[in-house]
């Protein structure tokens, strides 16, 4: 005979329960973390290798760093001084859970470190929905991409607590409407922190910095 | 391509859930998804068909219920649909409205025998 039960269980509860976990490892060791996101080629990887050089005498930082394949990203940010990254090959996996994480945690005495930068796998629909554990979510865009993705991609602009604007020299090349960004932004997510800059001229990364040093400090 | 690891996430809850209740076999898994939450649907019964076979879930049906996204204006507590290209409320214009529902995936029960 057939009988219901009722059970109301978060399907990604494990995910969740693993992601305080790694949180309160995290903070045991008091290192500030943040999990950054971004489409492919918004400048995930140039970024953390621009705030690596004008940190590193502050702080110690570690990054892990999360792929579908290749190691490059680690790489970039050992070579651009990162005291320790991690690679994870996610295998197909279009986006970091806290299992990964754990598993890159695993491999780092948290205690030697500052601040934990988690790069996720480039991609702005999956890394939304699965919580890592890290303190901040830092969403990057980059102009390029066009003025629509806060429409688009209303998840991901959601949730994050700081959004980064990269590529900002590049706006007088191409159609990127910023009051119609910034009105998407706004009505999905009123108290994110903004940081127009760009990476490659260094414009802006001034108050980019300053946040990852007032955040680490606390 | 993240539908396999929540096919074994909602795998694992309803074979838990199974056993503690000495059931014989998992018939049905009824599972409720927010319109705005993840987005998965076919693909799960696929891949459950793969990684059920030889539990207690072998051949159970999935039954996905959808809820439809509410937003809650936090001005004037208008409650309204989301609109693909207009995001502000529309009866007062402001910003920051809350999600009240579509965000929900869970499993919310299941038929065994």
């Amino acid at each position: 005979m057939t009988e219901r039960i009722s059970i109301v269980e978060n399907i990604l509860s494990a995910n969740d329960r693993l992601a305080e976990e790694n949180r309160a490892r995290i903070d045991a060791a008091s290192v500030f973390s943040i999990n950054l996101m971004a489409s492919p080629g918004a400048g995930k990887t140039s970024i953390i290798e621009k705030t690596l050089p004008l940190l590193k005498d502050k702080m110690r930082i570690a990054v892990v760093d999360g792929d579908i394949a290749t190691s490059l990203d680690a790489d970039r940010a050992a070579a651009a001084g990162a005291q320790a990254s991690i690679q994870v090959n996610t295998g197909g996996e279009c986006h970091l859970d806290a299992v990964m994480l754990h598993g890159a945690l695993n491999q780092l005495d948290l205690t030697q470190f500052d601040l934990l930068m988690v790069e996720n796998v480039g991609n702005l629909v999956c890394p939304a929905e699965f919580r890592l554990g890290t303190h901040k979510s830092v969403l990057i865009a980059s102009v390029p991409e066009g003025a629509d993705k806060p429409y688009k991609y209303p998840g991901m602009y959601r949730g994050v607590d700081a959004l980064i604007i990269n590529k900002i020299d590049l706006l007088p090349y191409v159609d990127f409407n910023m009051d119609f960004f910034r009105r998407g932004v706004e009505a999905l997510n009123p108290s994110v922190i903004t940081f127009p800059l760009s990476c490659r001229t260094g414009e802006g990364m001034d108050a980019w910095i300053n946040w990852l040093i007032e955040n680490t400090k606390r | 391509m993240h539908e396999l690891p929540i096919t074994q996430a909602i795998l694992k809850i309803a074979l838990k859930h199974a056993n503690e209740a000495n059931a014989k076999r998992i018939e049905n898994i009824h599972i409720v998804m927010g319109e705005l939450s993840t987005n998965v649907d076919d693909s799960v019964q696929f891949y459950w068909d793969i990684i059920a076979k030889d539990t207690l879930a072998e051949g159970a049906k999935l039954h996905f219920r959808r809820v439809p996204a509410e937003l809650q204006c936090m001005a004037c507590f208008e409650k309204y649909r989301p609109n693909e290209d207009e995001l502000l409320c529309p009866k007062c214009g402001s910003v920051g409205a809350k999600i009240i529902a579509g965000e929900e995936f869970y499993v919310e029960a299941i038929d065994i025998d």
